[in-house]
């Protein structure tokens, strides 16, 4: 058993996220992670990952989920708070800075153009992103067809949706329970 | 509409989101768009992909879109809303999981779900990309950027900021619209 330190102060829990949300340019969880586990030692790679677990399973940006579970375990209700304010103070700031400068200057064609430039590499993130997630989905075809099916119910056919995931999921999970190896 | 009903509006709107948000904030952009584009006609499709561009350029974790809508839409307070809106749910199921995670962790029931979310997961995530690049690929240039860019994304370890810099230092020049 590795000699645990003690457990961060409400101070520390801020001052550490604020850290990763000040720093954490394009993916956050790495950064978080380096913070958690690699800089102040306050949980171990292994306890992290088991936690990480967790925050896939449910809604929400991981990284924010990772920030609460990580704050509430310390210090309940208080360091979930804590934490989570510390990860989004500097983000929050930043982006409305952003927005402000983007009002003000954004009728400019140097800055229109170079928008439509920033946006199309916006897109590009998402997809690349979707591809990475898509393409262990090749070999099984009963998850590609649920991917397809979800694609067409939102991006063809523009259904709502609160009632497409939960039926989706359901539908998925009687499948891959009725097919698995 | 009143502003009290218009930040209540998106509270409701983002704390749904919320909830829905599994496999992360980009998993509901269409359902994001369709909401704040199509339902409440806070902004048009290319504001919607300008905002998201805009959050790119940003710091930290992702859902920063979320915050640039609400500030568009209702100013500071319209930001506070939107990202508190879209945090709180989530991070209240977080905070109660936590406790139950341990006891489930190894159940058969959960990793049948967990397997079973991810390709409606992957299926969502293509559909945000699809209605982002429906978006911003109305120049023939643009589109190259998406395509080009997308290959380096994936293919090179280039980092992500870099790619998004050099995009928007090739529109600026203007010539890809």
């Amino acid at each position: 058993m590795p000699d645990t330190p003690a457990p961060p102060s409400l101070l520390a829990l801020f001052l550490g996220f604020l850290s990763v949300g000040m720093v954490g340019f394009g993916g956050v969880l790495p950064w978080a992670r380096r913070m958690v586990v690699e800089q102040r030692r306050w949980m171990t790679g292994a306890e992290f990952t088991d936690m990480l677990g967790l925050c896939q399973f449910l809604p929400g940006g991981n990284v924010m989920n990772v920030t609460i579970a990580l704050g509430a375990r310390f210090h309940g209700a208080a360091g979930a708070v804590t934490a989570f304010t510390g990860l989004m103070a500097a983000p929050v700031a930043s982006v409305i800075a952003l927005g402000v400068v983007y009002d003000r200057y954004g009728g400019l064609p140097v800055v229109r153009h170079a928008f439509a430039g920033l946006a199309a590499a916006a897109s590009a993130l998402v997809l690349a992103n979707a591809l990475k997630i898509a393409a262990p989905l090749r070999s099984r075809p009963v998850g590609l067809g649920i991917a397809v099916a979800t694609f067409i119910a939102i991006a063809v056919l523009r259904l709502p949706l609160p009632p497409v995931l939960p039926a989706m999921a359901a539908l998925s999970t009687l499948l891959m329970w009725q097919f698995r190896r | 509409m009143s502003n009290a009903g218009t930040l209540t509006d998106l509270a409701a709107v983002f704390m749904q989101l919320s909830l829905l948000a599994f496999g992360g904030t980009n998993s509901v952009l269409p359902e994001m768009q369709r909401q704040v584009v199509e339902v409440h006609s806070w902004l048009t499709a290319r504001e919607f992909a300008s905002l998201f561009a805009l959050a790119q350029a940003a710091p930290g974790p992702n859902m920063l879109v979320v915050t640039l809508i609400g500030w568009r839409v209702a100013a500071l307070p319209g930001a506070l809303i939107t990202t508190l809106g879209v945090a709180g749910p989530s991070s209240v199921l977080t905070f109660i999981g936590s406790g139950l995670w341990y006891r489930f962790r190894d159940a058969r029931w959960r990793r049948l779900v967990q397997v079973g979310l991810m390709p409606v997961t992957g299926g969502l995530m293509m559909a945000s990309a699809a209605l982002l690049i429906r978006t911003t690929s109305a120049e023939w240039g643009t589109a190259a950027i998406t395509v080009v860019a997308t290959a380096l994304l994936l293919f090179t370890r280039l980092h992500p900021l870099l790619v998004l810099g050099a995009a928007a230092a090739l529109g600026a020049t203007g010539m890809t619209t």
